[in-house]
């Protein structure tokens, strides 16, 4: 058995464990991985910079514990930025296993602001957390006559009109824009039932597997900017000057795509010698 | 009755939500507030249907001792668990063991599964990520780019940046916008298709 | 500053590392602890979704409109009584077409189903001819002739200037539209045109891959910070 037939017939386990090797070892390793901010991500954190306080401002969490690996990151640090501007914030999720790990980032951060920037944001006053509704295409509509369609009460169970800061708050004319952190076909619906229908203003962060799907909707401005996985996380948080889990795996990142970068020529190193050696025409495999 | 009447719920209700788009007026904004609203609350009670389908598949293997029908028990107690636990007796979404079980069962089973993915994308990279011709050398060119941003390359990092940046901007886009227009072509095909009645699959079989 | 840690967070968090490990023994190979695990999360996901779907649901969308019910916001005790209001009866209509939908179980009444759905169908189409039109169809096309701003003075990628790589979006989606164009055989001017659609094409998932590789990492890092901090807090 030649080298390249070897190569070819590894069992994957192998593969598997190298991996996972690359994945722990940096956790032992000191160093930083320099992060720099591309404009897609810049115009969202620029946007809501220049917001004044006061502002709404709607964040729609819908995504799961599937990809919180990504997009909690983003929730963390955005939702931190959106208090110490003192802007009201409303939340809530579309996503079906996601809500009570957004209800509690929400409060999380709201908790943490005591300690980083001297007040509590109060639920109710500054932010409302309204909970999960199924038919993300339909809550959207719904949201853009009225909130109180599909959400009449909070997650908490207190009606929209006993919430401080909803009162007088009545669709999405009221948001200055929506940001939507989404790993499924959510910011689609966002997209089209949102800003098609309604002209939202919105700007989306969702998983790296759907990142490059959206750049169409970027250029044609119906969104205003995209953070794409954890890379576009990492970026948000060094924005926000807030560096978190984002900002540490993407030295984790970093060998992990080495490694995959070497398996990549291994196979193809492997593919191209056995194929020489057996008929110039046919595959090997 | 058995199939017009629906065919003709299908044509009025989407003509009259497509016109709707067309004439913001008052009365025409109420019936569309009242339409969401009460089709939210018929879309709940579908869902129900996907409960007790888990439920009927679980007590199916349990009574037939399917292959590996222990692990449906499984699935079961936990749902029932999961649900009693839920009850407003025990705090309703705010109890302490519900919370519990999201926290410390959920989340870390869900999480674990997706990430599984990336030993499969690891081997994929390996076993079939291949330059067999001219088309897919330009797909495993693009990727090796995509992927090099992630890396700091030092001198190489800003070209490398650029270039990453002009695939997503110029080809990227132009392949993702024809696909996006396409495929809105065919969801507007198949939406009047369904209004116009020439698509009633789902009206099964009778 | 030392934080202490409660026997309970240890414990929950440890049954947490235990089911993280059995589904990442499927690796080795499918085994029983990989089995109960994936069988756990269906039940327990099902479980929280059914209740989610009630208190977050049924009841603020349709009981809020037909009982009165005295609940405190801020323990979040609920229903501690109910009481049947009328002003708003006529949303028992939604309910029981909503019920109509569970007759689809049944051989001989699934009949019914078919209107509520019919209904459904016909008002999620009617809403989505217009809005997809406008969105995927219409404003991509803007976003392709009027959105690029064919700018001739503006230096891009390579120091080309941008308006050329505006015509070269432009060029690359038609020649992908194209590509998907099935009804005329893909040979000579139109066949060139194809291919140059599928090089477009492939650059875009190429892209996806490179971005999907990024994503399925980011998973399996978020799994060994949260195995790491288990065990940073056990010793």
């Amino acid at each position: 058995m030649t080298l390249h037939d070897r190569l070819l017939a590894l069992d994957r386990r192998w593969v598997f464990a190298v991996l996972t090797l690359f994945v722990i070892t940096p956790l032992f390793i000191k160093f930083s991985v320099p992060v720099t901010p591309v404009k897609e991500v810049r115009e969202i954190y620029d946007f809501i910079e220049g917001l004044k306080p006061g502002d709404y401002i709607l964040l729609s969490l819908d995504y799961d514990p599937g990809s919180l690996a990504e997009l909690h990151p983003v929730a963390y640090a955005m939702l931190e930025q959106c208090f110490a501007k003192r802007l009201k914030v409303i939340t809530l999720t579309l996503s079906q296993t996601g809500a009570q790990m957004v209800e509690e980032a929400v409060k999380d951060v709201a908790d943490s602001c005591k300690l980083y920037h001297g007040f509590t944001p109060e639920r109710g006053i500054d932010y409302v957390y309204l909970g999960y509704k199924p038919y993300p295409g339909l809550i959207i509509l719904g949201m853009g006559m009225n909130f109180r369609i599909p959400f009449p009460q909070d997650y908490y169970g207190t009606t929209l009109d006993s919430i401080p800061m909803m009162r007088g708050i009545k669709n999405y004319d009221n948001v200055k824009a929506v940001i939507n952190l989404s790993a499924g076909n959510v910011s689609d619906y966002w997209v089209a039932d949102g800003n098609a229908r309604y002209g939202v203003k919105l700007a989306l962060a969702m998983t790296g597997v759907m990142a490059a799907d959206y750049y169409p909707y970027y250029q044609s401005r119906q969104i205003f900017g995209i953070i794409g996985g954890m890379k576009g996380a990492a970026e948000y948080e060094k924005l926000c000057k807030n560096p978190g889990t984002a900002a540490e795996a993407m030295k984790i990142q970093v060998f992990a795509h080495v490694v995959i970068i070497i398996f990549i020529i291994i196979g193809n190193l492997a593919y191209f010698l056995g194929r020489r050696k057996t008929a110039p025409t046919q595959e090997s495999r | 009755m058995k199939r017009q009447i629906p065919l003709v719920l299908v044509f009025t209700f989407g003509v009259l939500l497509a016109i709707q788009y067309f004439v913001p007026s008052e009365p025409s904004q109420r019936g569309y507030e009242f339409v969401l609203d009460w089709i939210t609350i018929i879309g709940i009670f579908a869902m129900v249907l996907g409960i007790w389908s888990q439920i009927h598949v679980g007590y199916y293997k349990i009574k037939h001792r399917s292959e590996d029908w222990q692990y449906s028990v499984v699935t079961l107690v936990s749902m029932f668990a999961m649900i009693l636990f839920g009850l407003s007796f025990f705090g309703g979404l705010h109890g302490t063991i519900f919370r519990l079980i999201y926290n410390n069962v959920f989340i870390p089973i869900q999480a674990t599964i997706f990430s599984l993915l990336a030993f499969y994308i690891a081997s994929a990279s390996y076993r079939a990520f291949r330059a067999r011709s001219a088309v897919s050398t330009v797909l495993l060119v693009a990727a090796l780019l995509l992927m090099l941003r992630v890396i700091p390359t030092g001198p190489l990092a800003d070209p490398i940046n650029q270039i990453g940046s002009w695939m997503l901007l110029v080809p990227n886009l132009a392949a993702k916008r024809a696909i996006l227009i396409g495929v809105g072509m065919g969801g507007v095909a198949t939406a009047l298709k369904i209004v116009l009645g020439i698509e009633r699959s789902y009206l099964g079989k009778d | 500053m030392e934080q202490t840690v409660s026997m309970g967070t240890i414990l929950w968090t440890t049954v947490g590392v235990f089911l993280t490990l059995c589904m990442f023994s499927f690796l080795y190979k499918d085994n029983p602890f990989y089995k109960f695990a994936e069988h756990l999360v269906v039940g327990v996901s099902v479980g929280y979704w059914a209740i989610l779907l009630y208190y977050n649901g049924v009841n603020p969308n349709l009981f809020s409109h037909l009982f009165v019910f005295t609940n405190d916001p801020t323990t979040g005790a609920e229903f501690n009584s109910w009481k049947p209001k009328f002003d708003e009866i006529y949303y028992i209509i939604p309910a029981l077409l909503g019920i109509a939908m569970w007759t689809r179980f049944s051989r001989k009444y699934s009949w019914i189903s078919r209107y509520p759905l019919a209904l459904y169908l016909g008002i999620s189409s009617g809403i989505a001819i217009p809005v997809t039109m406008k969105n995927n169809v219409l404003s991509q096309l803007r976003g392709t002739v009027v959105g690029l701003g064919f700018d001739w003075s503006t230096s891009g990628f390579l120091g080309v200037p941008q308006g050329i790589w505006d015509i070269v979006v432009v060029i690359g989606t038609i020649s992908s539209l194209i590509y998907f164009f099935f009804s005329k055989e893909h040979k000579g001017a139109w066949g060139g045109a194809a291919k140059l659609g599928i090089y477009t094409l492939m650059i875009g998932f190429g892209a996806t891959f490179g971005y999907t590789v990024m994503a399925r990492i980011s998973l399996l890092i978020y799994r060994i910070q949260y195995v790491r901090d288990w065990w940073k807090m056990i010793f």
